[in-house]
């Protein structure tokens, strides 16, 4: 019976994710196009939008191999398992053992390593430039969100995200210089792999400096709804990030009761929705940045996680 | 309760430090003088946190003359100073951003090291001035790389930021020394602005690489 619950509560966690990953998206559409003076499409279109394509035809290129079919399918399936891991409502689920900071890099790494691939599997020159871009924003984020991990390892002590959560939750850390340079270096490399404005224009397939867009230009029908519902996962997963490891009060401790659990999923969406809305006011108040720029922007985020590294030393000695 | 006190006044110092780096990365001129105005209102919320966790009411004096003086006095007249040039619109040329800002790095790492056999004191007066120490040296390495003299005085004065957040963070430090110091640096941002104004009017720009020609140890100074 313990088990049954425990795998419910777990498969809950699984579908939570995927069931509002289209409707976050959604609400930061909406907030933008009011910040711009539009009304905006109907908070549920990105559900109809995937709706739409996975009921039409998908149209592949003539030269396209194996590896532009199956792509969607592994960026998905490896985004959802990395969405999945992260804890959202609740800390101690079944899996919690997997869901390690580092896999989650390492999924999130695969994914894109699928995307670019596919980018560049057509043979057009788009996608190419699409997939050089990305490798080299994931080049320089990478870096940054590895020495992230470290600074919440070595202030938590493991990698694991639910201790880490369920430390945090306590209050026993305190305000942290270390964790406030580390959650100011995550914002950074959220914005950077979400494919957010100061780095690329997730509204257009228009512009020369985008990176996304391009690589997913030749895709079409489910394909391209599996590629669009695993942006959005994505999208879910760093906002669940961001709540897990620097504003977990709320999360349910192992071995809550159903109270918990409630109390953990309404603060849960409650955390989401604030940030679906802040992201948006973010990317209106800043102008799309050269590519040259990119490793200006992406650096600073290294460095402050590297301060935050470095701090960590300070205050707890060689 | 007393080790939440502790780390406000923690991350307010970090703050400071995360707006040395902001300089040293912005190349506008006027986006340059509004991160220093951000600076010093940081440390004047540092300082007055200082006053109520040390118990020590002078140091809001500190932080008044912080605040007034460097967070609006000194941006409002760097302002103006810039738009009577005409170099507001100007991007200045930083000598490689990214090299500098590993370098910045290494400075920070530089400070820590320094810091670590500091002993027999808590990590957090060591936190403290190892941020401080970092905010000076980052302020030395802005007057370096800039080739403005306007953003040079703004290093200058962001370096002094370094001084008060390090005097405040030991305990006790004299209000006489504070003015001191505060007027001292008024002073030289005085000093300074007449020293751009005649450099201006002598050579039609505010960069000092202009000055090089007039070095006495070079072949080729006409």
């Amino acid at each position: 019976m313990a088990l049954i619950v425990d795998l419910f509560l777990q498969a809950m966690q699984m579908v939570l994710v995927v069931a509002i990953a289209p409707a976050v998206l959604g609400i930061t559409r909406k907030v933008k196009a009011r910040l711009l003076r539009r009304i905006g499409p109907p908070l549920l279109q990105p559900y109809l939008d995937l709706w739409k394509l996975m009921h039409k035809e998908a149209v592949l290129a003539h030269n396209a191999s194996w590896v532009y079919r199956t792509a969607p399918y592994t960026i998905f399936a490896a985004t959802w398992v990395a969405a999945a891991l992260v804890p959202s409502y609740a800390t101690g689920l079944l899996f919690s053992w997997s869901a390690d900071l580092i896999a989650i890099v390492a999924l999130l790494g695969t994914a894109r390593f699928a995307l670019a691939l596919a980018g560049m599997d057509v043979g057009t020159a788009f996608g190419g430039i699409g997939s050089s871009r990305e490798m080299m924003i994931a080049s320089l984020a990478e870096p940054a969100m590895i020495l992230i991990v470290f600074t919440v390892a070595l202030v938590a002590g493991t990698t694991q995200l639910s201790a880490v959560a369920t430390l945090f939750s306590t209050g026993s850390v305190g305000l942290r210089v270390s964790l406030g340079l580390g959650l100011f270096a995550f914002l950074f490399v959220a914005v950077a792999e979400n494919a957010r404005i100061p780095i690329d224009n997730p509204a257009t397939h228009l512009e020369l400096t985008m990176v996304h867009e391009a690589m997913v230009l030749e895709y079409s029908g489910r394909h391209l709804a599996m590629i669009e519902a695993a942006s959005a996962l994505k999208l879910v997963l760093y906002f669940s990030l961001i709540v897990c490891l620097f504003v977990p009060p709320g999360i349910a401790g192992p071995g809550a009761g159903l109270p918990e659990y409630a109390l953990g999923i309404v603060s849960y969406l409650a955390k989401l929705l604030v940030l679906a809305v802040l992201l948006p006011i973010g990317e209106t108040s800043v102008a799309k940045m050269r590519v040259f720029r990119y490793p200006l922007f992406v650096g600073s985020a290294f460095a402050a996680a590297a301060l935050a590294v470095f701090l960590l030393f300070v205050s707890k000695g060689f | 309760m007393s080790k939440l006190l502790f780390d406000v006044a923690h991350l307010l110092a970090g703050s400071m430090l995360v707006l040395s780096f902001a300089l040293l990365y912005q190349d506008r001129i006027t986006a340059v003088i509004n991160v220093f105005a951000l600076q010093a209102i940081t440390l004047s919320l540092s300082v007055a946190w200082q006053a109520l966790v040390q118990d020590a009411p002078h140091l809001i004096v500190t932080a008044a003359i912080a605040l007034v003086v460097k967070g609006f006095v000194v941006p409002y007249f760097l302002q103006r100073i810039v738009r009577a040039l005409n170099i507001h619109r100007q991007i200045e040329q930083v000598i490689g951003s990214g090299s500098t800002m590993l370098t910045g790095l290494g400075l920070v790492a530089l400070s820590i090291l320094l810091v670590q056999p500091v002993g027999e004191v808590s990590i957090y007066v060591r936190e403290d001035l190892a941020f401080a120490l970092a905010v000076i040296l980052l302020g030395l390495l802005m007057m370096i790389t800039r080739r403005n003299a306007v953003t040079q005085v703004v290093g200058f004065m962001s370096l002094e930021n370094g001084l008060v957040l390090a005097a405040t963070g030991a305990k006790g430090m004299p209000l006489v020394v504070e003015v001191s110091v505060a007027f001292s640096v008024l002073i030289a941002f005085i000093v300074f602005g007449v020293f751009v104004f005649r450099m201006r009017e002598r050579f039609d720009t505010v960069d000092v690489s202009a000055l090089d020609r007039f070095r006495g140890d070079r072949k080729d100074a006409p």
